[in-house]
């Protein structure tokens, strides 16, 4: 959209290339587009199956890994805590490098099932283990794998997509996902239910789930069709290259949301611990908050999706940071018990909904169809980045001013920056309406 | 490939793939905890000269409370004929015939419970906590129960505002949720900060006064509580989770020192109320413990060990050689008359 979906013409659809191997372009006559507009490209839900029941997978792992760790194995929390930061770390270096080596490869698909391998594995290595540090080993292995596919399976997505319909094609593929995410606990917790608290089980039935995603993208996934401009340009996509695609003024502009609103973010856990301190709620209800946010998230992520391909998905994604604000302002506000639990959770969702995928549907249109794994990594990785900075800033505001200041300050930054990526969206983008289909 | 061997290999390899989760699920609901079976008998908390712990030895009772009687104490290969009560806890502490257990509620939820368990370690009253099990005491009376839970989980460890710890009044029912809502005292002024948090609460024999550590700005303060005040008064710099000796004229406590292990840079030491003299004990390794007294002269404390943990003891006043004293265990408590 905007600047590049023009320049970049490296639209693809959904759809099988016809039998001559002719990939049909973005300029299909509408009478055949819109019927094929309907509907989600096959490989859009097939990777969506993909990330559902890999989701199932790694959710049973993570939510019963702290208990297992600290109570199981005697990790102290603390070193529980410099673990996460470990792997937190190791995964955005290899996002860029998993979504170049896709480009560079021009093979996305088996770049991707490598991460999905590698994560699948890991969760049979981890009741193998007992050692702190061969524990971080395999935490660590499994983000790497998680780091490695994320962004050859968002170019994939996109690339499947046509231009006016990316939207559309993450709202689908994120409310797959969601679903998986909301599943994996519950999963979780009728394998320990039923064994009487067996961990090991439980990593062998997750393991079970993670090949069984493995299978479905090596039996369903497609490789995208080739773009046509990818078969026009000389060799391979360098490094450099990837890199230069910064240099596509509207491409930069969306990193630089990514980042510097991601920054103006406070973090989740923040949120529910603010909710938790104004409302008073029963301790064991709060583990069940996220789920409050993720099913939003999971209901509103194709409307938000397909809206986002009607009005304009940067400006979607800039309001979903006003949703965010109002969720802080709901934290601030004095409110009937019900609502103030139920509105920050809710805008939260719509948040979620209104920016995770619509970053990627944001970004990748901007960015040639050749370098689409390492773009959207980049993107991914400003976003990762500017959330970690905010989630530091939060907590040392905290730690200085204590939680309503913090978070008044938060909800000043956020304004400020959401105003400031407004302006100037609207200052370069002189038609922010999607091409006519 | 063609549709029909794609639908081919997914079906072989789903019904693969489902037999080995199922089987082994129910493998694993079938077997005991592995290791040998341990004979369950009933072990109550009015028989003095006994220590009571959480035993980690392999096992069917893994993680159950049992009792050892001191006599018997000090055994290097664990054979000390531990009693293995049907209760289990992740942390544990009893006197005057009252017991805390703090134990998970649901494992994928991360959601526990804390437990006050009556002579016969039957329980009694249950209270949801905040988070993560941390430490536990109750009071000489058997009136005061505390317990410390990290909160939010483990993702805001090494942020400062990470534990809750709440006190329970068995006497009026009273339930003091959050002791960051007292009066803090910092060198004899009143004092409010943001970043207050407080842990590893220890109660005096008068069943109200209590020590803890107060952290606020970058200090981890030795406090001495007033449940009836509801203040908290700083006393002495650099404590965490106190002990209060018998005669409640020493705390027993971990010292943070510089340049030791970053998970658990911690010794233990011991702190004289009456002079405020520090006395490192002889222990030289780092502990993360909240210890537990012997007797008056003598400090219990946990160490890392084979199968989890282990206990150790060490003179209070710093002379002589740690001691093992029970392989396996955690949450030492020392049943008084």
């Amino acid at each position: 959209m905007y600047l590049s979906s023009s320049r970049s013409g490296d639209v693809t659809t959904g759809v099988r290339p016809a039998r001559d191997g002719r990939v049909p372009q973005a300029a299909t006559p509408p009478a055949r587009a819109s019927r094929v507009a309907r509907v989600v490209a096959p490989n859009v839900i097939a990777l969506g199956l993909v990330s559902l029941v890999t989701d199932i997978s790694s959710e049973m792992v993570t939510a019963i890994l702290p208990v297992y760790l600290v109570l199981g194995l005697g990790l102290s929390p603390l070193a529980f805590g410099m673990l996460d930061g470990l792997y937190n770390g190791a995964t955005a270096f290899l996002r860029v490098a998993g979504g170049h080596i896709a480009d560079r490869t021009r093979r996305h698909k088996p770049v991707a099932g490598l991460g999905y391998g590698l994560s699948a594995a890991c969760k049979l290595a981890l009741p193998a283990v007992s050692s702190v540090p061969g524990i971080g080993a395999v935490i660590t292995a499994d983000r790497m794998g998680k780091g490695i596919r994320t962004a050859p399976r968002d170019a994939l997505i996109s690339l499947s997509s046509p231009a006016d319909q990316q939207g559309r094609a993450f709202g689908v593929h994120r409310a797959f996902d969601t679903t998986g995410a909301l599943l994996g606990p519950f999963a979780a917790m009728a394998v320990l239910w039923f064994t009487a608290q067996a961990y090991d089980a439980v990593f062998v039935v997750s393991f079970c789930f993670a090949a069984f995603a493995v299978l479905l993208l090596v039996l369903y996934v497609r490789e995208a069709p080739a773009a046509p401009e990818a078969k026009a340009a000389t060799g391979r996509p360098r490094l450099r290259e990837a890199v230069a695609v910064l240099r596509v003024p509207g491409f930069a502009r969306v990193c630089a949301y990514a980042l510097v609103l991601g920054a103006a973010t406070i973090g989740d856990g923040m949120v529910y611990l603010l909710l938790q301190r104004r409302v008073d709620l029963r301790p064991h209800l709060f583990p069940l908050l996220p789920f409050g946010t993720a099913l939003g998230f999971l209901l509103l992520a194709v409307p938000v999706g397909l809206l986002a391909d009607r009005v304009g998905r940067l400006r979607v994604f800039l309001l979903g940071h006003g949703v965010l604000l109002a969720c802080y302002l709901t934290l601030l506000t004095p409110l009937p018990r019900a609502a103030a639990v139920a509105l920050p959770l809710l805008l939260l969702g719509v948040f979620y909904a209104a920016t995770d995928g619509v970053l990627m549907a944001v970004a990748a249109p901007l960015a040639p169809a050749r370098l689409r794994g390492g773009s959207l990594a980049l993107v991914q990785t400003g976003q990762a980045a500017g959330r970690a900075l905010g989630a530091v800033a939060f907590g040392a505001a905290w730690t200085a001013w204590g939680p309503h200041q913090a978070l008044v300050a938060a909800a000043v930054t956020l304004a400020a920056a959401g105003a400031a990526a407004a302006l100037t969206a609207h200052r370069y983008d002189t038609s922010p309406r999607e091409p006519a289909r | 490939m063609t549709r029909t061997t794609r639908t081919l290999v997914l079906v072989i390899v789903t019904a693969l793939l489902a037999a080995v989760a199922v089987v082994y699920t129910i493998r694993a609901a079938g077997r005991s905890d592995g290791g040998p079976s341990q004979d369950i008998t009933e072990v109550t908390l009015d028989q003095p000269g006994r220590i009571l712990f959480r035993t980690t030895a392999a096992g069917t009772g893994r993680d159950h409370l049992a009792a050892v009687d001191l006599a018997r104490t000090g055994k290097d290969d664990g054979a000390d004929d531990r009693r293995i009560s049907p209760t289990s806890c992740l942390v544990f502490h009893a006197a005057h015939g009252t017991g805390v257990c703090l134990k998970l509620a649901n494992a994928a939820l991360h959601t526990y419970n804390a437990v006050v368990l009556d002579n016969r370690l039957l329980p009694v009253d249950s209270h949801e906590t905040a988070g993560t099990p941390s430490r536990a005491r109750v009071s000489p009376g058997g009136n005061l129960v505390a317990w410390t839970v990290f909160v939010g989980g483990e993702s805001y460890a090494g942020l400062d505002f990470s534990t809750r710890t709440s006190i329970l009044d068995r006497r009026s029912g009273t339930l003091y949720d959050n002791l960051e809502t007292f009066t803090v005292i910092r060198d004899g002024k009143p004092y409010t900060a943001a970043d207050i948090n407080v842990w590893g609460v220890t109660f005096a024999a008068d069943e109200n006064r209590f020590y803890a550590t107060v952290s606020t700005d970058g200090h981890r303060y030795l406090a001495e509580g007033d449940l009836a005040a509801k203040t908290l008064r700083t006393i002495h710099d650099n404590v965490e989770c106190p002990s209060l000796s018998p005669d409640g004229t020493h705390i027993a406590y971990k010292k943070r020192i510089a340049g030791t292990d970053p998970s658990r840079p911690w010794k233990l030491f011991t702190l004289d109320l009456r002079t405020g003299t520090e006395t490192p004990t002889s222990e030289t390794r780092t502990l993360d413990d909240q210890a537990e007294w012997l007797d008056n002269t003598t400090v219990l404390y946990t160490l890392p060990g084979d199968l989890r943990a282990d206990v150790w003891a060490v003179n209070a006043d710093g002379t002589g050689q740690p001691k093992m004293m029970v392989r396996y265990a955690l949450s030492p408590t020392v049943l008084r008359p």
